[in-house]
């Protein structure tokens, strides 16, 4: 596998043939099952979640006789809008100052994903130099490298537990008394600490494989131009890598904003300075009230939703990554700027470049 | 590699033994230092990655009542905790069969939709292909929280449309496909890309109708590819906690990673850290036979779809 | 999935653009009208007679107590067969079973609910359970705070099967060898008694009980308020944690954090936590159920303490002091098809026999007066009589609808003191006091 570089474009210019043309109603037939089952577990259930946070569903007992009168109302965007105010949220104090518990759950989503990932790849483009540079043994550590990764991670958060208690390893070990299991900057750096190992060994083998793309003689010919170990890594190593690390990188980052099972299995809900938009969203959900919950969870995507669009359009992210996909964006794109181009009176040929999609690909290898 | 053009000069020919000694790696101190170096950050990755897991195996050979002991070695070493874990309370026995039924229905019906959605995102020419990859790779993005509250009040019956589906394993294989299903089409549709398009066209023209070229050529190439994605999807719908410990709530229908954070002891009160350790590993252990059988080939999949 | 005919909600999805509105219009549960959640919830119209067969559900039978018990039942009722439906032990997880069943009109055929003392106020006001006539259900000869917990707007809701109450564990032979003959009565006794001990076993902690932010902290929490002659709420369901009783209890708590009488450490305590320390001689006195006393007996090797320990009741401000009371009851849902056969199940279940062979079997603490003074009981739990005495002077948690936001608002409190207890505690609790009047309102 240690030489997959890039997958078979298709040619430029498809000729017809009996397997690619007018298979529109094969496609449809083929995909149909996939996008069924996406649409009732996915699509329908966020269409919902966006209807649901637009009610309220209140509750209050009688004082006379105790007994609970309950209506749901459309209250529009007021779950939203309440939840961000001091006036109409509780507040709450985590390790950010007294807030509104969705101003302070949102801060520590923003925290750990970027300290998590920030770390996590750090450590994991380290771990794949080391890897890469390695003589023997890396049947070892690749095998060491997927042992926090196989393990649920409910079961690594209550094992992270045992580990950070008052009395627990990490503090015999480090010689202090640190209540990390309590509610406190500690505790974020706990949960810190379980998400990185968990993840850093994940992004070392994407880096890896990313390394391993790279020709060495590239490298080679950097030796011979007296390029300094460090320039060559930022230079030759990290730009070669790039692509790989970027997906990387987004689903961890994607991934780390829906934080949920550490935080709920390490540290209990209700924990301020470990609370997320997703054991936020929990908790409303639990006491039924389905409406709040709904609408923190439609921020939590909201959220996703920019994160990804920014790494795809700022750091180039190919998530999609079909040449013909690709394609046709670069042709329409073509024709917008030539119609531009002859609307202005000037040769379309000057925005050329895209004109050719060059296919840099040798055959698929396994 | 190469040796430097400039060793050669025009009024000497290498011999064949300079050659061999060019090409012979040169054990310089710069070597010796590298090796060293290499060696101790490949011991840094190991203990890193291992040495948590060692804990999670010392706490579980303790003595049950001494899960939170901080002893580096147990003392005295029991393996009461593995006995205890199917002690019937526990009903981990049960639970174990769900993750099985569940993960193994989960990877299945992911590989027989996701093969043929991969296969026509790779092979066939059709319009809105680029909207139909998004949105399939844009499911997997969802945060599990945005669809768990809407997919609760479904199963549970509080829209008339939709029947009650608590504690079905219906609720708990379908909302895994949710993750199972863009990951599977993601990784196959890179895998097939990648298999030469000649192939199927060499097929065809020998006679083959396009079903029996795929059939017949391409499933047997793709093969590899479809057995990685099996595992990733399969370790997934395992280790998944969110959907199981919301829809699998009764004893009958809790998954094993459910089981496991619900322990308790005899006596209501006490959480039985050391048996829940052991079945942590218990529950791993599958995995990581099945990792290590197949790492290459994991590693494999993790990162083809990363690099198309 | 048909096709229903649209709706105004399914209008209002359609201009979201939601391609699959047709499918959703039958979903307004509440249809936006107001719905009375409670018909009353009241005897009337229940037909006490019909008999046939029923489910009883509670939380994870950790005990495997419960099902054979059952089958004793089923045996001598072939006709009125009850089934066990066990729900996870989390118990979050079973109060939302519990609504999920009624938000769905009885669709998971529950019918007897084993319900947690700080449930009965919401399942009642909710009408999620019926009202228990007194004349069908005499409670006579039960301990008087179970029977009250039981209790909503001065009508019986659900009937006393087990209570819990928390005790005072101590060292015993460590107060022997300090010349101390009783255990302290007052937190300032036991102080004294600590440092006494202290000054010839350095490294020991006074105290220690359940500080970690969960339900266990607001039983603590509430311990060091009634204590202190503190309430919760007052007679009327009124929040009064604004008092100076209530604050002269919360601040010895942050004194005794302060102080280092309960170490920092102990505000990551849960159960399991504390009793480890207990068991390892890190602990002087403990706060804590009675599941400990069988555990921390054991000599396996696992308890440092085993011999060495007795308990008495929870000290307070001026005497002894008040157990906050813990317990799950019986109640019958509003959809249960037999009350009948649910009422004679209850009765039978809660009854003097059935109790004893619990506690026998199980070790949980009975509802029964009289069992606290069996020979055989006692016997076997020796601490049997300090328990009757605490569960007899317990006082519930604040009976609120919407108890998981009162008991939150009421640990965020707590935490807030446990971790910095420098914390000004009368503006604490004036901020709690606001809080819970918004809760209670």
């Amino acid at each position: 596998m240690s030489t997959i570089t890039q997958a078979a474009a298709p040619p430029a210019k498809r000729k017809k043939n009996a397997l690619s043309d007018g298979q529109g109603q094969l496609a449809a037939l083929l995909l149909s099952p996939t996008m069924l089952v996406l649409g009732v577990v996915v699509i329908i259930p966020v269409f919902l979640s966006i209807r649901e946070s637009l009610f309220f569903k209140s509750d209050a007992p009688d004082p006379n006789t105790g007994m609970v009168v309950s209506s749901e109302q459309f209250v529009g965007l007021g779950n939203y809008l309440n939840a961000f105010n001091s006036a109409t949220a509780d507040t709450v104090a985590g390790v950010w100052g007294t807030m509104p518990r969705l101003t302070n759950a949102f801060l520590n989503n923003m925290w750990f994903t970027v300290v998590c990932v920030a770390l996590e790849t750090v450590l994991g483009v380290a771990m794949a130099l080391i890897m890469a540079k390695a003589f023997r043994g890396q049947g070892i550590v690749r095998a060491a490298i997927l042992v926090p990764w196989a393990i649920p991670t409910i079961v690594s958060a209550m094992m992270w537990k045992l580990i950070f208690d008052a009395d627990g390893v990490a503090n015999k070990i480090i010689g202090t008394k640190i209540l990390w299991l309590q509610d406190n900057a500690w505790s974020q750096l706990a949960i810190i600490i379980a998400d990185v190992w968990k993840t850093a060994p994940f992004i070392g083998l994407m880096a890896l494989a990313g390394l391993q793309t790279i020709d060495t003689q590239v490298y080679e010919a950097a030796k011979v131009d007296g390029a300094s170990a460090w320039r060559q890594f930022t230079q030759i190593t990290l730009p070669l890598m790039k692509p790989a690390l970027v997906v990387a990188v987004l689903f961890r980052t994607l991934s780390t904003m829906a934080i949920f099972e550490l935080p709920y299995g390490m540290m209990g809900l209700n924990k301020y300075s470990v609370d997320t938009l997703s054991t936020f969203a929990f908790v409303e959900a639990r006491a039924t009230r389905y409406g709040p919950a709904a609408a923190y969870s439609v921020l939590l995507f909201l959220l996703v939703a920019v994160v990804a669009f920014l790494f795809i359009k700022l750091l180039g992210a190919d998530v999609i990554g079909d040449e013909e996909v690709k394609a046709v964006a670069a042709q329409k794109k073509r024709r917008r700027l030539a119609a531009k181009a002859a609307a202005h009176g000037q040769p379309a040929a000057s925005v050329g470049g895209g004109g050719v999609i060059t296919t840099t690909s040798g055959e698929g290898q396994q | 590699m190469s040796t430097p053009g400039t060793q050669l000069t025009p009024a000497y020919s290498t011999s064949q033994d300079e050659v061999a000694a060019l090409n012979k790696p040169v054990r310089d101190a710069r070597f010796w230092v590298t090796a060293v170096l290499s060696v101790l950050g490949m011991a840094a990755i190991v203990i890193y990655c291992l040495l948590p897991f060692y804990w999670m195996i010392v706490s579980s050979l303790r003595l049950p009542t001494m899960g939170m002991s901080n002893d580096f070695l147990p003392n005295p070493p029991s393996t009461e905790n593995f006995i205890a874990v199917f002690s019937p309370v526990n009903n981990f026995g049960r639970a174990l069969l769900n993750s099985v039924i569940v993960s193994s229905v989960t990877t299945v019906l992911t590989l027989l939709f996701g093969i043929l959605g991969a296969y026509s995102l790779a092979r066939l020419r059709f319009r809105g292909k680029g909207v139909i990859l998004a949105i399939i790779i844009g499911t997997s993005m969802f945060p599990g929280i945005t669809l768990l509250v809407p997919l609760l009040k479904m199963f549970t019956g509080s829209y008339g449309w939709f029947p009650n589906w608590m504690n079905t394993y219906q609720a708990l294989i379908l909302p895994s496909l949710s993750f199972g299903l863009p990951l599977c089409v993601w990784n196959l549709t890179a895998y097939f890309r990648q298999l030469p398009v000649e192939l199927e066209h060499s097929a065809m023209v020998d006679g083959c109708t396009p079903a029996q070229a795929f059939r017949q050529i391409i499933m047997p190439l793709a093969a590899p590819g479809v057995f990685t994605t099996a595992i990733l999807v399969f370790i997934a719908v395992w280790n998944e906690f969110m959907i199981a410990n919301t829809f699998g709530t009764t004893k009958a229908m809790m998954t094993a990673p459910v089981a496991v954070n619900q322990f308790t002891g005899s006596l209501g009160f006490n959480t039985p850290f050391g048996t829940i350790m052991a079945a942590g590993v218990l529950i791993t252990v599958p995995l990581l036979i099945m990792v290590l059988l197949f790492q290459r080939r994991i590693i494999g999949g993790l990162t083809a779809g990363s690099l198309k | 999935m048909s096709r229903p005919e649209l709706t105004r909600r399914s209008l209002l999805i359609g201009t979201l653009g939601v391609a699959a509105a047709g499918a959703l219009s039958a979903c307004s549960s509440g249809g936006g009208a107001t719905t009375p959640a409670a018909t009353g919830g009241g005897a009337a119209g229940i037909d006490w007679t019909k008999k046939g067969p029923i489910t009883y559900v509670q939380g994870k039978d950790t005990s495997g107590y419960v099902q054979p018990t059952i089958d004793k039942w089923n045996k001598d009722h072939p006709n009125e067969k009850v089934t066990l439906i066990e729900l996870s032990d989390k118990a979050d997880e079973q109060q939302q079973k519990m609504i999920d069943n009624f938000n769905t009109n009885g669709s998971a055929g529950y019918d007897v609910l084993s319900v947690d003392v700080v449930w009965t106020a919401q399942f009642a006001a909710n009408g999620m359970i019926v009202e228990l006539p007194a004349a069908q259900f005499p409670t006579t000869g039960y301990l008087k705070p179970a029977v009250d917990a039981c209790t909503y707007f001065n009508k019986l809701y659900c009937f006393p099967s087990t209570s819990d109450g928390a005790m005072l564990y101590y060292r015993k032979d460590l107060l022997d060898a300090a010349g101390v003959t009783a255990p302290p009565k007052t937190w300032d006794e036991m102080i004294t008694i600590g440092r006494k001990i202290q000054a010839t076993n350095p490294g020991i902690n006074i105290m220690g009980g359940q500080f970690q932010k969960y339900e266990g902290l607001t039983c603590n929490f509430a311990e060091w308020l009634n204590g202190g002659g503190g309430e919760f709420l007052d007679a009327n369901g009124k929040p009064t944690v604004n008092t100076d009783a209530a604050a002269k209890g919360v601040q010895a708590m942050a004194d005794a954090f302060k102080d280092g009488v309960i170490p920092a450490e102990a505000s990551t305590w849960s159960e399991e936590p504390s009793r480890q320390a207990f068991q390892d001689g890190k602990l002087i006195f403990l706060r804590q159920w009675p599941y400990v006393y069988s555990l921390a007996q054991k000599t396996d090797g696992s308890s440092k303490v085993n011999g060495k320990f007795a308990v008495a009741l929870l000290p307070g401000a001026t005497g002894t002091g008040v157990s906050t009371l813990g317990g799950h009851n019986m109640a019958i849902t509003k959809t249960a098809k037999n009350p009948g056969t649910c009422k004679d199940f209850i009765l039978w279940w809660c009854g003097p026999q059935m109790q004893k062979e619990n506690l026998l079997a199980s070790s949980q603490a009975p509802t029964y007066e009289a069992l606290y003074a069996d020979p055989e009981l006692v016997a076997k739990f020796p601490y049997l009589p300090v328990l009757k005495e605490s569960i007899a002077t317990a006082k519930a948690r604040p009976k609120a609808v919407r108890y998981s936001d009162v008991t939150l608002a009421i640990q965020d409190t707590a935490y807030g003191i446990v971790k910095t207890p420098t914390t000004d505690v009368k503006a604490a609790l004036a901020g709690l006091q606001t809080k819970l009047e918004t809760l209670t309102k």
